[in-house]
């Protein structure tokens, strides 16, 4: 395959960039998309160009790294897949490519295709955790969770954290990422007990890292990798509505 | 109180619920102008003269001023907000394709409204409160011939279903999003929602535009 990209390249945080061509003449359309910036990466390297950054860990979909904005959308055509888990048969031969970096006030490029996404280890960090004595693990049977409220809980938590959700919103909005967590823990009874402080830390942080507000457009559940619901979003109003009503 | 980003929405549901609430109720009132025309004159003049010399009326209208007003200034301000939140454009953007393009559009549906709101009050409202109306066989103000003179001009007609359309896009996405913002998260009732949702969207806007139409064409 021939492919035509356009990259956005910038020095690191603060410094203008642009948007920069560059061609690859013989990919193999098995390649995945990171494989084929691998490519890119080696003939640069060749030619004495400083290599295209871009975050990646695991590769199989999992992590959460990889992501960044193909062709106006997150992870690319493909719905509900990350970056890597994108190959390049989802696209034709001669295709021109745009790759950019995931925007929003609160992703911050820290060069080329990497962002800086601490915002959401900051709301995890705000409330996304219980606090209990761990000690000796206790009997796995004294607290009982039926099955189908674990699968619930677990629905939720299966979010990696990519923010493709913030990056697809036209309010840059980090809703989907924060009802997550907020599902996750509040179905739970060990999360049950902290489920109103926990809310209302969460979305206070939400707030403060500058995301924007949630519209319901729904395009966030679209380009999920692990397709979280964004009934977790209403969950989340619920449980905020009921915090903020009974707070003393 | 501090205001977050979910209380501000809070407050856009439910005065967008309020005035859903209050447009059954005005779609109700104006029904009375597809009665023959005798009668509909000097029953929707009465009707109209029933609400504005009550009490009780006069205060939910107050209520309705105010959700209106809250409802425009908040909108204000999270658009203000979000605007800040995305900062830089994609060079090349496709997040259209992930979702419909009047849930992405609110703002611009709810200006259209906006502005059909202040060339309505200016017709109707400011003339029935203010302005000199003769007095049909009863004695109440012809607001009736008032309004079927306005719609016997073609092009307001036009315009009015125009604002119609604009109004049942903006429901559509605004009636469901109030439910979710207010915490509706059972699948079950959140479905039923979007059902009622839909109809309730339909069935108002439908019955606004057809009135006019209706007075238009056949009176």
């Amino acid at each position: 395959m021939h492919i035509r990209l356009k990259i956005w390249r910038q020095e690191e945080a603060g410094s203008p960039g642009r948007m920069e061509s560059y061609e690859l003449k013989e990919v193999n359309e098995d390649m995945s998309f990171l494989e084929m910036l691998d490519v890119l990466n080696e003939q640069l390297m060749r030619q004495g160009v400083r290599p295209v950054e871009f975050d990646h860990d695991c590769r199989e979909g999992i992590c959460g790294q990889c992501g960044v904005m193909i062709n106006g959308r997150p992870h690319g055509p493909l719905k509900n897949t990350t970056t890597c888990q994108l190959h390049m048969r989802s696209f034709r031969d001669g295709q021109e490519i745009y790759i950019e970096p995931f925007r929003a006030a609160a992703f911050p490029v820290k060069c080329d295709l990497k962002v800086d996404r601490s915002a959401l280890d900051r709301i995890i960090q705000a409330g996304g955790f219980i606090s209990v004595n761990t000690g000796q693990a206790p009997e796995a049977n004294t607290t009982r969770i039926a099955s189908p409220l674990a699968e619930a809980a677990f629905d939720a938590a299966a979010c990696i954290g990519c923010g493709a959700c913030v990056a697809v919103c036209k309010n840059s909005s980090a809703a989907l990422f924060t009802s997550a967590k907020v599902t996750h823990l509040a179905l739970l009874p060990q999360g049950k007990e902290e489920a109103q402080d926990r809310v209302l830390h969460l979305v206070n942080q939400m707030d403060a890292e500058g995301f924007g507000h949630c519209t319901n457009t729904e395009a966030c559940e679209v380009e999920c990798p692990q397709e979280i619901s964004v009934l977790h979003i209403a969950r989340m109003n619920w449980e905020f509505n009921k915090a903020h009503i009974l707070r003393r | 109180m501090t205001q977050t980003t979910l209380t501000r929405k809070i407050w856009m549901a439910l005065t967008g619920l309020f005035l859903c609430f209050f447009l059954v109720i005005h779609l109700l009132g104006n029904l009375q102008l597809l009665l023959p025309a005798a009668e509909s004159q000097l029953q929707f003049n009465a009707y109209s003269h029933l609400l504005s010399g009550n009490i009780l009326i006069k205060i939910i209208s107050w209520v309705l001023y105010a959700s209106i007003l809250a409802h425009v200034i908040y909108a204000i301000i999270i658009t203000a907000a979000n605007t800040r939140a995305r900062k830089v454009k994609y060079h090349y953007d496709r997040r259209g394709s992930a979702s419909k393009w009047y849930s992405r559009n609110m703002g611009l549906l709810g200006t259209v409204i906006f502005i059909f709101l202040v060339i309505h009050f200016r017709d109707f409202w400011y003339v029935y409160k203010f302005g000199q109306l003769p007095l049909d066989a009863k004695g109440n103000k012809d607001l009736y011939t008032l309004v079927t003179e306005v719609y016997s001009q073609g092009w307001y007609v036009a315009v009015y279903v125009i604002c119609m359309v604009a109004l049942c896009y903006h429901l559509l996405h605004g009636f469901f999003s109030a439910a979710r913002t207010l915490g509706v998260y059972h699948p079950k009732y959140v479905r039923w929602i979007k059902a009622l949702g839909w109809i309730y969207s339909v069935g108002i806007c439908a019955g606004f535009a057809f009135i006019p139409v209706y007075v238009h064409f056949l009176k």
